[in-house]
This record gives C-alpha cells, structure tokens and sequence, in this order.
C-alpha cells in the first residue's frame, strides 16, 4: 500500500503542475529575463544589463513600491481589527448564522471586484447614494470622498475581506476550548486569555489570513483607478503603464521582479511555518 | 461559550453590519442601472427599464457575455479534471513531496493577479502566440485550478482509505477504483468546485484585463467604459452580470436539493 500511494501521489500531483509551470513558473522566468535587457528592447537576444534596475532607484519607481506597501500594511491591519470579533464569533459563538455569514460573503466573491468598486464610487461620489441623499433629506451637502489615499486603502479593506476573515475564523476555531476555560478558571483575565491563549492558538490562521490580504493589496491595481482617481500611482499601475502605454518591456519587468521577490519572500516564510494539513484538514 | 446574552446580540449586529457593507455597493449599482436619466445623480427622479431593453438589443453586450460564458464554461470543466488529482495528491495519498507540493500550489494564489496576467502577457508574446479567449482561459487557469483543488482536498481529508484497499482486496482493478469509488466519493467536492471555477473566472478582472486580447470580457468592458467613456449602459450590464452569477446559483442549489430528494427517497 506504501509504495503504490507514492507512486499514485506523484501522478496525481502531475496534471496541475504542468498547469502551474506552463503559466506561472515559465511567465515568471521570462519576465525575470526581461528584467535584465536593456531598455526598450522587446527581445531576449540581447547581452544582459541592469539597466532597468538602475532607472528604478533613480526615477523614483521605488516611491509607488513604497506607496503599495504602505498602504497595503495599513489595510491589512486595519482588516485584521476589524474581522477579529466576526471570525471569533463565527467560529465560537454563531451557530447557524455562521453558514449564511459565509454563504453571503462567498457570493459576495463571485461579483466582479470592478463591479463592486463602480458600485462604490457611485456611492461616494458627489451627487452618489450618500451625498445625494443626505443632501436631499437633511440639507447638508459635502464634496465627493472620492480620489484620495483613504478611500484608496478603504478599497482594499472592501476587497480583500474575505480573504482575512475565512483563514482568520479557520484558525480561531483551532483554538480548544477546554485551553480557555482552564486559563479563565486559573483567574487569567479577558486580556490575558486573548494574548496568551487566543492569538498563539490562531497563529496559523492570521498568517495565511494577513499574509493573503497583504500580498493581495500590494498588487492591486482597480482601487487605485476606480476610486483613487490615482491619487497615488501603486506599483501595479507603473508596471502596466511601462508595459502597455511607454512600452518600456525591461523596466515593467525589473518592476514585477522587485514586486515577486519581496512578495516571495514573504510568502515563502510565512507558509513554511503553518501546517496545512491542520488548517484545511482539521481533523487528521 | 462564556459570552453574554448582550455580548452575543452585539456579535450578530456587527455580523449584519459587515454583510451590509458588502453589499452596499451593489444596491447602488442597482439603483444606477434603473434611472432614466442619461447624467446619474441620487436621489433618483425618474425610473425607467429602458437600459436594459437596449443592453439586450446591444450586440457588443452579447458578444461580451458568449465570450465570457465560453472562457467560464471551458475553466470550470478543466479545473474540475485537474482539482480532482490535485486533491489526492494534496490531501489522499501520503507520498514524498506531499508538504512540498501543497505549497507550491498555494502560490498563485499568494499572488497579485495584475502581475501575474501582465507575465503571462510577456510570456505569450515571447511564444509568438497572439492574445485571444483562449489564452485567457489560460490565465484563469492558474488561479482556479489551485483554488479547486483546495475546494476537493476538503472533501478528500474526510475520505477513508479503507473503502478503497476494500475494493482492492476484491480485485478491482486501479482503473475501477478510481472510477468506482473515489470519483463518486469526491463527487460533492468536484461539483462545488466548478460551480466555484465558474463563478470567479465570470467575475474574474485583473487576469482577463491583460490576456483576452481583442476579445474582451464582462468584467473588462465595464472597467473600460468606467475608467473612459462612460455611458449609462455600465451599471445595467454589472446588474446583468451579477444577476449571471445568481442565476447559476440558484440553479445549482436546485440541482443539489432534487438529487438529495431523490436519493433520500430511493433510500
């Protein structure tokens, strides 16, 4: 039985790695490559440079990675606030709730992100739901809340939180119970309890959870446009534009690169220390 | 367990407040699509249907949803096929990469979707291949065929091996194993899972933005007209769009309920 589940492991793991090597792993070679010709150029028969690194440091591209980061960081600890209370509750405290909370926030998934953000700007902008309507009852107008750096990140904060809530409620349901009601026996406070008991416990959890919204925001590109009125250029926007419009292919690419490798780095780091089997698995 | 009654009624406040915020969006978006007026300001004055009458006399509007539903349909039916060994080898059979491989197919996930749409771009063109649906089926490839793996490998944690060495000491062959008994085991799972492909490849904007070509999808012309020339059709075919996804679901949640019917009374 031994010696036929690895052989049958290895052919079955075959069909989604030829998948994932035709369209991720050669795509990420190639643009790697690119990276390293010198600028302008739209073939790989070029002797290598590093050029396009060297217009990254000097033209200021590094601030739009900077921007993306920032404010990246920011919606992923604001999401990490926010989802706390809901994921706890979904997984300790709702029953049945629990299922329609899920059911309508995966739903909510299967509308088009520029959708929703469309939706948003319709509901900000001036003259839009809120304004208009406050206008219209109460008397008080405002300007728009469009086009500045904090709808921005409240865009993402919109995006990506399913993407924390669900690892988050996964990981709080790790948690024994019998692990907080022998701490509160043992006279811990609330605090306490949640510090030493509920955020070691749910470790697993708030990595994938914050890892995934985090990656996810730092390469967005649709809240920017559609709500930010780029307000600030974000990194991904650089990249299409050096891609697209200046048609600049080294520059776009040695700009994806320094994006993936900080991006890999921390993705690398963060999955190497949770073990998915519990997290998906539960019970195994 | 431990939380007070007024505790427990905040928790279920703050859960329909998120639920809410969700999709708040979406009602305006509504809203939007059912206004006469050309220039759209709120509150609405007039409510007229006749976007929709003209998104359905648009060809371009139907040309959007065949490519669309032809990319959806063609995703969900691979992604099915390869969800399904992927889950095996991620959660069924115990062999030497198993932790390795797990991970990597977390990675495209992990991933921002502009990037990788814009690599697969590059990677195209460096193949000398011309940019059309069907490479855009392969871009959603990628990020679906991993996430329905995930989805079966759910179900297949809770498989139990034994039912398959049962039918092995009874001289079935592997063939008929896998056909006979694996296969309908992970039935749910592989159905969840391309009703999920589906649905996120209709929905999905980052991927096709950059690798549909001269097609364009939904998502797409919605993002461009948004983004310049915006006309009044924009939230009428989002609501046509949205009410795609609905309508899948419903049907699916059907389908699910009547084999459930049925089986409960064949039983």
């Amino acid at each position: 039985m031994e010696r036929a589940d690895k052989r049958f492991g290895f052919l079955c793991s075959l069909p989604i790695l030829v998948v994932l090597a035709l369209g991720f792993l050669a795509p990420l070679a190639v643009v790697a490559l690119y990276s390293t010709m010198p600028e302008r150029v739209f073939g790989l028969a070029h002797f290598p440079t590093f050029e396009a690194f060297r217009t990254l440091v000097e033209q200021d591209y590094y601030k739009s990675l900077l921007w993306s980061l920032g404010m990246a960081f920011v919606a992923t600890c604001a999401l990490f606030l926010l989802c706390w209370p809901l994921a706890y509750a979904m997984a300790k405290v709702f029953r049945s709730f629990t299922l329609a909370i899920t059911v309508l926030v995966v739903m909510s998934l299967f509308v088009s992100e520029n959708i929703r953000l469309f939706g948003w700007s319709l509901t900000l902008m001036k003259g839009g739901l809120l304004e208009g309507h406050a206008r219209a009852w109460f008397g008080i107008g405002f300007d728009g809340l469009l086009y500045n750096v904090p709808v921005i990140v409240f865009g993402l904060v919109y995006v990506y939180l399913p993407f924390m809530l669900f690892p988050l409620a996964q990981g709080i349901a790790m948690i024994p119970d019998d692990a907080r009601q022998a701490a509160t026996d043992l006279g811990a406070s609330r605090w306490q309890v949640l510090i030493e008991i509920d955020l070691p416990l749910a470790a697993p959890g708030i990595a994938v959870g914050s890892l995934l919204s985090f990656v996810l925001a730092a390469g967005a590109l649709a809240e920017s446009k559609l709500l930010g009125g780029q307000a600030v250029i974000v990194i991904a926007d650089e990249i299409e534009t050096a891609f697209t419009y200046s048609q600049n292919w080294p520059l776009g690419s040695a700009l994806s690169v320094v994006l993936i490798a900080i991006i890999g780095c921390l993705v690398t780091y963060g999955l190497a220390r949770v073990n998915l089997d519990a997290i998906i698995g539960r019970n195994r | 367990m431990g939380a007070s009654r007024s505790a427990k009624l905040a928790l279920y406040a703050y859960g329909i407040v998120v639920i809410a915020f969700l999709y708040l969006p979406l009602v305006s978006v509504g809203f939007a699509s059912i206004s006469r007026a050309r220039y759209l300001t709120f509150p609405i004055k007039k409510y007229a249907t006749k976007w929709y009458s003209s998104a359905f006399a648009s060809e371009t509007v139907m040309e959007l949803l065949a490519v669309s539903l032809r990319i959806a349909l063609i995703v969900a039916a691979i992604s099915m096929v390869v969800g399904f060994f992927g889950a095996l080898a991620f959660a069924r059979y115990n062999w030497k990469h198993r932790s390795l491989f797990q991970k990597v197919i977390l990675l495209p996930i992990f991933f921002p979707q502009a990037v990788l749409g814009l690599s697969l771009l590059i990677w195209f063109n460096a193949l000398g291949i011309i940019p059309d649906w069907k490479t855009a089926v392969v871009a959603h490839l990628v990020w679906i065929a991993p996430i329905a793996t995930l989805i079966i490998a759910i179900r297949a944690y809770s498989f139990d091996p034994a039912l398959e060495e049962a039918a092995r000491d009874m001289g079935a062959s592997t063939w008929q194993i896998l056909r006979e008994v694996t296969l309908p085991l992970l039935m749910p799972g592989i159905v969840s899972a391309g009703l999920f492909a589906f649905l996120l490849s209709w929905g999905n904007f980052p991927l096709s933005l950059f690798t549909t070509g001269a097609d364009s999808t939904l998502p797409e012309w919605l993002y461009a007209k948004v983004v310049s020339g915006y006309t009044p059709l924009v939230p009428t075919v989002g609501v046509l769009s949205v009410a795609g996804s609905l309508m899948l679901i419903a049907i699916a949640f059907a389908i699910f309920h009547a084999v459930k019917f049925a089986s409960a009374k064949s039983a």
